[in-house]
């Protein structure tokens, strides 16, 4: 029993050492995982949706993880980042670079209008209301036809050629393709991270913790989280563009409610209040899909069942449970 | 000559058809340690929620160094210098014990910066150090918050409060639940507070209220009964009735 302790004892330590550099160089092992991440996915489309959902899930992470507001509508600034740079690109003849900033900052702007009716509620009224105001925004789409292929969705514009600095690479070719739109995931991280490390996301950590000690504080407490909620909604809408430039359609359910819960799981799934969570829950429900539907047609029910079995025993997602096995990463999240 | 901090003009509150304050007015000094006390229901709290900016007065105007708080969000009046603690331990339990005052100190400069690095902001946690140095918490900085004693989470929160440098500082109940060792490093604490600042306390534990303010006020059905010096009321009958009267060895 001795032996076998003092042999075990080092082990944990240096397990630490290595979770507690992982999460000190967060941003650079997102990108070397993320670059890897083509050649270990049994497909480089999955491993696309990785990245997408990845980054949607994030910019939601910065929102229900990391200052405690759950949103059941962020499918709301997923998908009108993909229609308006679809909408951009196709009927008004903008160059990609032109229109993915377009889409984001107009993202932005919807997620202030959201937020600030949003974020004058409370627990199950916020979400109730981020919800409602999701789903006008998928009646809208529905409506306009003309701008958004309504049930169709939107078509008709296609990115086969991306020129980066003179240099025109193939956006047909998926690993060019894969890579390119990396580069947008890479930004969403490196923002993330920033935001997470400035005064500002202390503000949003100790809102999550206490609202009541933040505003007696000095905090404009409402301010603040219609602050994330944007900033959230922008990084929501990165995905959003880099799912239209990826599919060259955009499908009328990426604003469906149905959305929007995908997000939540995703993050339940990976680790709320964690850096590496979103992606990791991105694939998980990913690779899952990918999997059980080669066996049937509902998924959903396994997919489902292992979901609930996540929240029961396991309701910090898997990076969160392993930043719990190993204390000395935790304060690094 | 003591210089006018805060006044309190005709204020009143009414919660539906319940009035829990009315027609309080009053003034603090600067630099005086005040003490409010009363029997349960008599309006203490709301009358200090008020004061905090917490909640707004349905009658009557506050001014704060001659300017007119009403209407401002509680938030505000911690810029204008009144912070608080409260009486239930409120801190950001899963912080650090130095982050809690960190992030407290830098609500009065950098709330939204999402450029820097916080941990660049080195003047920030000087500052936090020092005013956990000053509670006696500087050798728990690293722990969570969580994790303290109840009398050092006490503590802590007045550090919290205290890492604004408030000119007027609100405290309630801060010896809530604490033990008789505890209590008695709380009023060494109070002490050292009031000598820098203006301190306005709320209390049950009489012995201590009478011994250390050098003013008390008693509130009872949300109406100021008494103001005066501790001595004053102790000896005031109105006050022995509806408070102190049940026992004679109070002080």
């Amino acid at each position: 029993m001795a032996m076998q302790s003092s042999g075990a004892a080092p082990a944990l330590p240096q397990a630490q050492r290595v979770m507690a550099a992982i999460a000190d160089h967060r941003v650079l092992v997102s990108l070397v995982a993320l670059a890897l991440l083509p050649w270990l996915l049994p497909s480089k489309a999955l491993a696309v949706n990785v990245l997408i959902y990845g980054v949607v899930v994030m910019g939601y992470n910065l929102l229900f993880g990391y200052t405690g507001l759950l949103s059941f509508g962020h499918a709301a600034f997923f998908g009108t980042g993909a229609y308006l740079t679809g909408i951009a690109i196709g009927r008004f003849g903008l160059p990609w670079f032109a229109a993915v900033p377009l889409a984001i900052a107009a993202s932005t702007v919807l997620a202030a209008a959201i937020g600030t009716i949003s974020t004058r509620t409370r627990g199950i009224y916020f979400s109730m209301v981020t919800l409602a105001l999701a789903q006008l925004v998928y009646y809208v789409a529905l409506q306009a036809s003309s701008w958004t292929g309504g049930e169709n969705g939107l078509r008709g514009f296609t990115v086969d050629h991306v020129n980066l600095l003179g240099l025109q690479i193939n956006f047909l070719d998926p690993v060019n393709k894969y890579y390119v739109l990396m580069a947008f995931a890479a930004l969403a991280i490196w923002a993330q991270s920033r935001i997470l490390n400035s005064p500002f996301g202390a503000v949003i950590e100790a809102i999550r913790e206490n609202e009541q000690r933040a505003r007696a504080c000095g905090y404009d407490v409402e301010r603040c989280k219609l602050i994330v909620f944007m900033l959230s909604g922008a990084i929501s809408a990165i995905g959003g563009c880099m799912s239209a430039l990826h599919l060259s359609i955009v499908p009328l359910d990426i604003l469906h409610y149905q959305t929007s819960g995908m997000i939540v799981m995703m993050v339940l799934l990976g680790g709320a209040r964690s850096f590496f969570g979103p992606f990791i829950g991105a694939a998980v429900f990913l690779i899952l899909e990918d999997v059980v539907s080669i066996w049937t047609p509902h998924w959903q029910i396994v997919v489902g069942a292992i979901f609930v079995g996540f929240v029961l025993f396991l309701p910090k997602g898997i990076w969160g449970t392993l930043l719990d096995l190993l204390p000395a990463a935790r304060e690094r999240r | 000559m003591s210089t006018e901090l805060l006044r309190a003009d005709g204020i009143g509150r009414r919660f539906g058809g319940f009035t829990a304050l009315e027609g309080i007015t009053v003034s603090f000094a600067a630099g005086e340690l005040t003490s409010i006390i009363g029997p349960n229901g008599a309006g203490k709290s709301t009358f200090f929620n008020i004061l905090s900016g917490t909640l707004s007065p349905s009658t009557g105007t506050l001014r704060f160094k001659g300017q007119a708080l009403n209407g401002l969000p509680q938030h505000r009046f911690v810029h204008r210098g009144i912070s608080r603690s409260y009486q239930i331990t409120n801190i950001f339990p899963d912080l650090s014990v130095h982050e809690n005052v960190r992030v407290a100190a830098q609500a009065m400069s950098v709330s939204y910066d999402i450029w820097r690095r916080r941990a660049d902001l080195v003047e920030l946690s000087e500052r936090a150090d020092a005013a956990l140095t000053a509670v006696g918490l500087i050798g728990k900085r690293g722990q969570q918050a969580k994790f303290l004693a109840h009398g050092q989470q006490r503590a802590l929160e007045i550090a919290i409060a205290l890492v604004s440098e408030p000119e007027l500082l609100l405290l309630d109940e801060p010896t809530a639940g604490m033990g008789p060792e505890e209590t008695k490093d709380m009023v060494a604490l109070l002490e050292r507070l009031a000598e820098r600042r203006t301190v306005l306390l709320v209390e049950h534990k009489m012995k201590m209220v009478l011994g250390l303010s050098q003013r008390v006020l008693v509130l009872h059905h949300g109406r100021l009964l008494a103001d005066g010096r501790p001595d004053d009321i102790r000896s005031n009958p109105d006050v022995r009735r509806v408070y102190l009267g049940q026992s004679e060895g109070y002080g």
